[in-house]
């Protein structure tokens, strides 16, 4: 299927994305940051499909606004926000945090211009339907031949039972 | 309208990012740095998908998904590690973690 209005869609759902990343980093209570991120990580799930890539779309739904933010918001109401939320917000260094950040920004920007014909202008159109075994294809291998990512596969599983028996251990009363 | 390039992408993601750095730098609150760490995740797993479209190419959506994996597994120690440091001081306040110092 060919996307229509392509443009107006993208500025949407960029302009989405950066207010929203904006409310995340100044909102005063946590709550209400954690739904700006939930609206930003939506907002990005859209850019994915734009970028015909439905799968990791779909993984950025499920993954990050239905269980990561779940978590977050799990550990919003176990500990105190009230007391937070009348504190100062801002560290005393915050000026120089900033300047930090928008001179990366600048720099990033002028990477970019600077780079601009390493860029084609035409973008290719990947493959809709099959999207998803092509990525299985890669992640688990097809016709009986290990994938390319079979291992680097096995090892983020690895990473998860680690990081599964971390957060138990660190939560538990007694060690 | 001029048509949309990885350039684009690449602006939005960047600006994702340093949005992300920015809460990294100057908040105060545990809980909304380690959201501004998943917002600059998210500006990564957007520029490779971007690239994985300029290439024609599926291995930078790969990455995006073992990106969301690290992901996961951060948000679930990172979080485990607030609620201890929370049950030991009280606080989640970046300024006062400092268990390790003497």
């Amino acid at each position: 299927m060919i996307p229509v209005a392509t443009p107006w869609f993208f500025y949407v759902l960029a302009g989405l994305a950066v207010a929203s990343g904006l409310a995340v980093i100044t909102r005063r209570n946590a709550v209400h940051s954690a739904l700006a991120l939930i609206v930003t990580l939506l907002s990005v799930a859209g850019l994915y499909l734009m970028l015909y890539a439905p799968f990791v779309a779909g993984v950025q739904i499920i993954v990050y606004a239905g269980g990561i933010m779940v978590l977050f918001l799990f550990v919003i109401m176990l500990v105190n926000i009230d007391r937070a939320a009348k504190e100062r917000q801002f560290n005393r260094m915050w000026p120089v945090g900033l300047v930090a950040a928008g001179t990366l920004f600048a720099l990033f920007l002028s990477a970019f211009l600077k780079g601009k014909g390493l860029f084609p202008d035409r973008m290719m159109r990947l493959a809709e339907a099959s999207n998803t075994q092509e990525i299985a294809n890669m992640l688990y291998g097809e016709a009986g031949r290990m994938g390319q990512y079979t291992f680097a596969f096995e090892i983020a599983s690895l990473l998860l039972l680690v990081a599964i028996l971390g957060a138990v251990i660190m939560t538990k009363k007694k060690i | 309208m001029v048509p949309i390039t990885t350039l684009h992408y690449l602006v939005v993601a960047a600006a994702l990012f340093v949005l992300g750095v920015i809460g990294v730098l100057t908040r105060r609150n545990v809980v909304i740095v380690l959201m501004s760490i998943e917002l600059i995740l998210n500006a990564v797993n957007l520029n490779l998908v971007a690239f994985s479209r300029m290439w024609g190419n599926l291995n930078g959506q790969v990455f995006a998904i073992f990106i969301v994996v690290d992901a996961a597994a951060e948000a679930a120690v990172g979080l485990g590690i607030l609620i201890a440091f929370f049950r030991n001081k009280e606080t989640i306040n970046v300024d006062e973690i400092d268990l390790l110092k003497w």
